[in-house]
């Protein structure tokens, strides 16, 4: 009876471990920041180096904060989605890292601006404290200044669908997220 | 030729991660923290790769912090707190032992001790038997020709 036991047990054991290690994905790594408030920081900003954006600007409403580079192809792909995003009122901020200025500007210009402000991150300083690691990234960052969601790639109306709106349904109560309404069937 | 200009290429490949901002510590002991260190973390983009080893722009960016603080006199402890808190356990190579690493950790010591308790029940159960009973032990060939 025992020989036959031992050898069912571990091939339901292993099987057990198999099925939770196959489906985990090696490339999720979870945000060290979820669920806990926004680092402080104060930047220059892109378009008005003599003028500051930081964390004083995103706290007290439900705002995005965009990760993007010139040099990031992947940024170019996301634009037009957060362009969409921006007109249905989703307040966006862009955190330009390691990038130069003139040719940030130029990407504005060309491309249109989604970004309600953008912090000008040259050498990527700021950046280490959010846990920033390239671009495209997007923080979900909730009215009380903690950070309910971070996503790594490029922002599309899939991911909007299935990451942010639920959160944003949850989180916010009619008043805290005006842009719901319009944003949340993109 | 063609031959010696990938031996080029590749020499020139292996030494941009290192070379573009080499620790210069006049203390050589601090050189070599900066060298442990470096190799101990993980590049939190590349993933399979250490920061000393990566040639991304966020390992170099980590390299510098860590030399900066370094300088500044931060301990080894406190700067991988530092990562840990931005970058979350993962850039560790060498987990902590937390509660959620116990499994890590212990598990190798479960795993010898339920297979040192098997292999003491097997040795009981042969301890029973006789040595010269020809059926149970497909070693024993029988007696030498």
């Amino acid at each position: 009876m025992w020989k036959f036991a031992i050898p069912l047990v571990l091939l339901v054991a292993i099987g057990v471990f198999f099925y939770r290690g196959l489906s985990l994905d090696p490339s999720d790594v979870p945000s060290a920041l979820l669920g806990r408030p926004i680092p402080e920081f104060s930047l220059p900003s892109l378009t008005d180096p003599d003028r500051s954006v930081g964390s004083q600007d995103l706290k007290g409403k439900v705002v995005l904060l965009n990760a993007w580079g010139t040099w990031c192809i992947e940024c170019r792909h996301e634009h037009a989605f957060l362009l969409q995003l921006a007109r249905a009122g989703v307040p966006i901020y862009g955190f330009n890292l390691r990038d130069d200025r003139a040719s940030a500007l130029d990407w504005l210009a060309t491309l249109g601006n989604p970004y309600v402000a953008s912090a000008f991150d040259a050498d990527a300083t700021g950046a280490l404290d959010w846990g920033i690691t390239a671009a495209p990234e997007t923080f979900l960052i909730g009215r009380d200044g903690k950070v309910l969601f971070k996503h790594i790639s490029p922002m599309t109306a899939a991911v909007w669908q299935r990451d942010f709106v639920p959160i944003l349904q949850r989180e916010c109560a009619s008043t805290d997220c005006p842009f719901l309404a319009a944003a949340g069937g993109l | 030729m063609i031959r010696a200009i990938w031996l080029l290429a590749m020499l020139l490949i292996a030494g941009v991660a290192a070379s573009d901002d080499d620790a210069d510590f006049a203390d050589p002991a601090l050189n070599q923290r900066y060298w442990s260190l470096i190799h101990e973390i993980r590049c939190p983009l590349c993933k399979n790769e250490s920061i000393a080893e990566s040639g991304a722009p966020i390992a170099s960016d980590l390299r510098r912090e860590i030399r900066r603080k370094l300088a500044d006199g931060a301990t080894d402890a406190e700067i991988k707190d530092f990562l840990v808190q931005r970058y979350g356990d993962f850039v560790l190579y060498r987990p902590r032992f937390t509660p959620e690493t116990y499994a890590l950790w212990l598990g190798p010591f479960v795993f010898l001790a339920i297979g040192g308790f098997a292999f003491w029940r097997v040795l009981r159960v042969r301890r029973g038997q006789t040595l010269d009973d020809p059926v149970d032990d497909p070693l024993d060939e029988g007696p030498a020709p």
